[in-house]
């Protein structure tokens, strides 16, 4: 079951010290702005995240036709709808979960991931076990995450090598007729739009 | 390059510690800075990603697997600054800066958004026929470059069927040394009894983008 992981190694003060020499340096040359950088930490770690993705899931499963030009074009269908664009959404393609498919994604070479409606990657996502377990065993690693496919589901695992984005469009759950979108959103969660969980109960 | 960032299907890494979404996707202060550096330095124009790819992967594997995430980062990074000619390995080591920039105006706060909302698509327009179509059996060339490329070594050797055609794309393997050419780029679905044998038979499919060149006709 997913927990509040703290097993990742703690790194030397190395890296620290190094960063903070690169930056002096940086700063120094007037190779980089000070103010930009706390903007770009500001736009990745507060406004850029799973909320944006929730939103565009919730929309696909109350609007068929907003539903079907995530799958002509995503990117252009959320840039047009939400104005969510640009770095690392540029190529977003939406692949849907059925009653007979469950898709999942990775990137077994580095870490791409789609940006603009999911933010950067959980360190799970980036981690050495799940870049090298999920091509070979989908089933074994959706179960650690809580995560049961039935065998007679068809599962796809979708490896990033490209700077095509998979975003997956979990299965919208039972009992949720009428609900608003935004209620609905709220069950929407990271991990269901990578693949590795379903979208939470009516109930939860 | 066989490198230690190639790792689809790699054994013995352990479980996978899943994090709550609502932790921080940082976990040190040095990261959010490592990350925001990295993002600053790109908008200087002098690489490109799969540059900044390749500089993180070409270490000796030991290293690159011990290393943390923005470990990989700061190091692709520093080698970048240094051959690009913005540093010199001396300005590293000492943290003093020796020379100037020479004027050079760097992106401001006021325009990080618009850098970000603008992106960097790869798609390249060229109206160029397919040499593979949708439905079509391929295999992957058995082929061990030891430049950068995104052709994973499990799928070397492999058949599969096209799934997808996404067009022209910005070729890798070339642009990881500043020359831009696009090749094909295609979606190949693999059966896991393809990639990984009879026990994995019915064990559903692996979906990779390929380019035109890593690929041959079965």
């Amino acid at each position: 079951m997913p927990h509040d992981g703290e097993e990742f190694t703690e790194p030397p003060s190395d890296p620290a010290l190094r960063v903070k020499a690169l930056e002096s340096l940086l700063v120094e040359k007037g190779l980089v702005d000070l103010e930009a950088l706390d903007v770009l930490i500001d736009t990745y770690e507060h406004k850029v995240g799973p909320r944006n993705g929730a939103r565009v899931v919730a929309r696909a499963w109350v609007d068929q036709e907003f539903k079907l030009s995530i799958q002509k074009d995503c990117s252009a269908a959320v840039k047009k709808v939400f104005g969510f664009q640009g770095r690392q959404g540029e190529h977003i393609v939406a692949v849907e979960n059925t009653s007979k498919i469950h898709n999942v994604v990775v990137c077994t070479l580095c870490s791409c991931y789609p940006w603009t409606v999911l933010g950067l990657p959980p360190v799970w996502y980036k981690s050495a076990p799940y870049r090298a377990r999920l091509v070979q065993d989908p089933r074994g690693v959706l179960a650690e995450f809580g995560t049961c496919i039935p065998e007679e589901k068809d599962i796809r695992v979708w490896d990033s090598t490209s700077e095509v984005r998979y975003l997956v469009i979990p299965e919208r759950p039972i009992g949720t007729e009428g609900w608003t979108e935004e209620k609905l959103s709220m069950l929407v969660t990271r991990n269901a739009m990578i693949g590795v969980e379903f979208a939470k109960e009516a109930s939860s | 390059m066989n490198g230690g960032h190639d790792l689809g299907g790699q054994h013995g890494f352990g479980p996978i510690n899943p994090e709550l979404e609502k932790k921080s996707i940082f976990h040190h202060e040095w990261e959010r800075r490592a990350f925001a550096i990295t993002l600053a330095c790109g908008f200087l124009g002098k690489w490109n990603i799969d540059e900044a790819r390749h500089a993180r992967e070409f270490q000796n594997p030991v290293k690159y697997l011990t290393n943390s995430y923005y470990q990989n980062w700061l190091y692709g990074l520093e080698t970048l600054l240094v051959k690009k000619g913005l540093i010199t390995e001396q300005e590293l080591l000492s943290g003093k800066s020796h020379q100037s920039n020479n004027g050079r105006s760097v992106p401001g706060a006021e325009r990080v958004r618009e850098i970000l909302a603008s992106g960097g698509p790869t798609n390249i327009e060229d109206a160029r026929v397919p040499r593979f179509q949708y439905g079509q059996q391929v295999k992957v060339c058995n082929d061990h470059p030891i430049g950068h490329t995104r052709m994973p070594r499990y799928t070397r050797g492999c058949e599969g069927v096209i799934d997808r055609l996404h067009g022209v794309h910005v070729f890798p393997d070339k642009n990881s040394v500043g020359e831009v050419d696009g090749e094909y780029l295609y979606n190949v679905r693999f059966e896991a009894e393809a990639l990984w044998g009879e026990p994995h038979k019915g064990q559903g499919s692996v979906h990779v983008d390929l380019w035109e060149p890593y690929l041959e006709e079965t």
